[in-house]
């Protein structure tokens, strides 16, 4: 694999402007993207070469697109997703994206997109915040109804009053639909994830949707290093007809779901249909693993984790900070390792079991109140681990997470001194000190 | 090609259900077929759940053996009485979210005209009242002003059918129902003129109980979707059980409802008029021939 850097001015680059380029008469204005050759998964993924570019998040899932073989991407305005949607537009412009439209509103976007995927087309779309709630009905229907589609979601916060401050606590709603969730950490992750999304999503084993999540502004608006293949290469386009549930183009027989009343009853045989369409749902979510681990590398990365006795366990920008914490744990004389969770669903449970085995501390910083991940991890590794696990630090509303707050976690874990940042209700297993649950019991 | 799907594979034919070979052998596939041969071959849809004396059902089969090319229309529709029946026909029908209809017949319309270019894919929307003009209110009125290229049905009965009988927006002022116990309080909301306005290239409004004329406005619209834009059509489809009609009184309410706010009315836009004239050889919108104009001097 070879590996050039391209030098490019973060201030001029004219990537960001939204207009397509204008292209003189002589010229297709969409030759560059009609020369563009198939490539297969693996090659792409794998052994195409890559050039270095120093480009922001939104600007990568761009690149990521020009290069996904999207047939029709559906737009509509939120901060801070409105340049990514509106950087597909251009590729619109070039001819990257065959089919291309501001929506209405998010119901209407979701909508359409399922519209879309039903004819057997390619689509994408991404939104955040506030966008994915008010798109939630649509997007929590996609994995029933089997459609493959590759959505972006730039987390910010969603809670009144209203604000466009960063905040992931829009994931936890997404873990519960039945769709596959990424967490991607930085403008890298945000381009691998997006193209493999698609290659997943339509895999006939899964046919479900994908959902790429970022912590908004950190990663869409801030510049990073992206290792990206030839945009003279793309993935093979979306093959409806050889899909594992029918498309709804008048060519094949339709998907029973659309045709049975019954479904809709009250017997037994609407509760087994239900019943059994979940468990067939989640279980294409656990096909997906294979998948993952071929074109992504693996649910999880583990940094240093070989006998640590602390372990960091972070998604998202909690990833990046964590790395730090780690470096600056190793300066004070402290063996910490770094486990970066990039696929939430499916959730690596037995990789987690087998990492977390020989800890002691588990430290899980997150960016939202709640701690959907301290949640799910303690889940997972329960009965595998009898490492403490401290829920946090956690950072909420727009707050960045300095890395002095994780390492002091990592401190005050070890010697078993009391946090001055994480409640004690968010400190789970390990040695259980009767007196402070009395004291914590007592003061609630 | 489409037409393959609905054919026996070989060898099986003796094991298919009747339906089924009725279906393949006596179907409007392939074929063209009128109202007025009802009767005389297989119906996309014949047996249903819905109510006995159900207006909208008689309105639901007669435009389905209205459609120009049934094997490659697909049917949306939302939550409502509507879909009962839709969904049991030879058409593949997609119910999707509530009020989501004219946002996924976007995508799917324009998703199929990526895949098959210009032959023809016709998507035809049915929905009730409150699913055009309550709910889905914004999503229809946005698919009318981006031009979306599909037919919009509005089954009005002018109340929530399958809920239990709740007030909608096209419910008539006064009406007393679930909802509005002291009688709706504003006018039945004049989509027609919203269609016009968001620019709709056909709008028409139609009652059950004359046949031809439900066939005649469901081509029209069919066929100007295709090319020219979007296409409205409301039909007056009565609630018999919600606003107790006796069952063999429902065509005789629905002439009474059309003498009194359901004058047949339709709009055909310039573009659609040429359009209609020139591809299917409609001679009403045929240009008059320059002599036939009176001299206005």
């Amino acid at each position: 694999m070879s590996e050039t850097e391209v030098k490019t001015n973060p201030q001029g680059d004219p990537v960001t402007s939204v207009a397509v380029p204008k292209a003189d008469r002589k010229s297709d204005p969409h030759g560059e993207a009609k020369r563009q050759r198939v490539v297969t998964p693996e090659y792409m993924f794998h052994e195409a070469p890559r050039t270095k570019e120093f480009i922001t998040g939104s600007e990568a899932a761009k690149e990521a697109i020009r290069r996904s073989n999207v047939d029709l991407a559906i737009a509509y305005p939120i901060t801070p997703q409105s340049e990514t949607m509106q950087l597909v537009g251009v590729l619109y412009g070039e001819g990257y994206v065959k089919e291309y439209y501001r929506g209405e509103e998010e119901v209407g976007v979701m909508a359409a997109i399922a519209g879309g995927s039903r004819a057997g087309v390619r689509c994408y779309t991404a939104t955040a915040g506030p966008g994915t709630l008010r798109g939630l009905e649509g997007i929590a229907s996609w994995p029933g109804h089997r459609l493959p589609v590759v959505a972006m979601f730039t987390c910010r916060v969603v809670n009144a009053p209203l604000a466009i401050q960063p905040d992931n606590i829009e994931v936890s709603y997404l873990l519960n639909c039945g769709m596959i969730v990424f967490h991607a950490e930085n403008q890298q992750d945000m381009f691998d994830f997006t193209m493999a999304g698609f290659t997943i999503s339509e895999k006939n084993d899964v046919t479900l949707p994908v959902g790429v999540c970022c912590d908004g502004f950190f990663v869409t608006h801030a510049r990073g290093y992206v290792r990206m293949q030839d945009r003279g290469i793309k993935l093979p386009p979306r093959e409806a007809w050889r899909g594992a549930v029918p498309v709804l183009d008048a060519e094949n027989p339709p998907a029973r779901l659309s045709r049975d009343a019954p479904v809709q009853k009250s017997n037994f045989m609407a509760y087994n249909i239900h019943a059994v369409w979940q468990q067939e749902v989640w279980a294409a979510v656990e096909r997906s693993r294979k998948y993952i681990d071929r074109y992504m590398g693996g649910l999880l990365t583990a940094e240093n984790v070989d006998d640590a006795e602390v372990i960091i366990i972070a998604s998202g920008s909690a990833a990046a900070q964590s790395r730090e914490a780690v470096r600056l744990c190793k300066e004070k004389g402290m063996k910490v390792g770094l486990i970066k969770v990039r696929s939430l669903r499916p959730f690596p449970t037995k990789e987690l079991r087998q990492l977390c085995g020989k800890a002691k501390l588990i430290v899980i910083p997150e960016f939202n109140y709640v701690g959907w991940l301290a949640k799910e991890v303690a889940t997972a590794i329960y009965g595998f681990s009898n490492a403490k696990i401290i829920g946090g630090p956690r950072v909420y509303g727009g707050q960045s997470m300095p890395v002095e707050l994780i390492v002091d976690e990592v401190e005050s874990g070890v010697s078993g001194k009391k946090s001055t940042n994480v409640a004690m209700s968010q400190i789970m297993g390990g040695v259980v000190n009767a007196d402070e649950v009395a004291h914590f019991m007592r003061s609630i | 090609m489409s037409l393959d799907y609905v054919k026996f594979s070989n060898g099986f034919e003796k094991f298919m259900p009747k339906e089924y070979r009725d279906m393949v052998e006596h179907g409007p596939f392939g074929k063209k077929v009128s109202v007025s041969q009802v009767g005389s071959f297989k119906e996309v849809l014949e047996e249903h759940p819905m109510c006995a004396g159900c207006a909208m059902t008689l309105f639901i089969r007669l435009a389905m053996v209205a459609f120009p090319n049934p094997e490659d229309t697909i049917t949306v529709g939302t939550a409502g009485c509507g879909r009962l029946a839709i969904s049991q026909a030879a058409i593949p029908f997609v119910y999707g979210n509530y009020g989501d209809q004219n946002g996924v017949a976007s995508g799917l319309s324009r998703g199929l005209r990526l895949r098959f270019g210009d032959k023809p894919k016709d998507v035809v929307v049915m929905a009730g009242d409150g699913g055009t003009a309550d709910i889905g209110f914004q999503q229809v009125l946005h698919s009318w002003f981006r031009k979306e290229r599909f037919t919009t049905i509005m089954l009005d009965n002018e109340v929530y059918g399958n809920t239990g009988g709740q007030e909608s927006g096209m419910t008539n002022r006064g009406a007393v129902l679930k909802m509005a116990p002291l009688g709706k309080k504003f006018e039945k909301m004049d989509m027609l003129q919203m269609a016009k306005v968001a620019g709709c290239a056909y709008v028409a409004t139609v009652v059950p109980n004359n046949p031809r004329r439900v066939e005649s406005v469901i081509k029209k619209a069919v066929l100007i979707a295709r090319e020219v834009g979007s296409t409205y059509i409301q039909a007056y489809t009565s609630c018999n059980i919600e606003y107790a009609i006796p069952t063999d009184k429902v065509m005789e309410d629905a002439k009474t409802v059309e003498n009194d706010r359901y004058q047949f009315t339709e709009y055909v836009s310039e573009e659609a008029k040429q359009y209609l004239a020139e591809r299917y050889g409609y001679k009403e919108f045929l240009p008059k021939p320059a002599a036939a104009i009176p001299n206005k001097a």
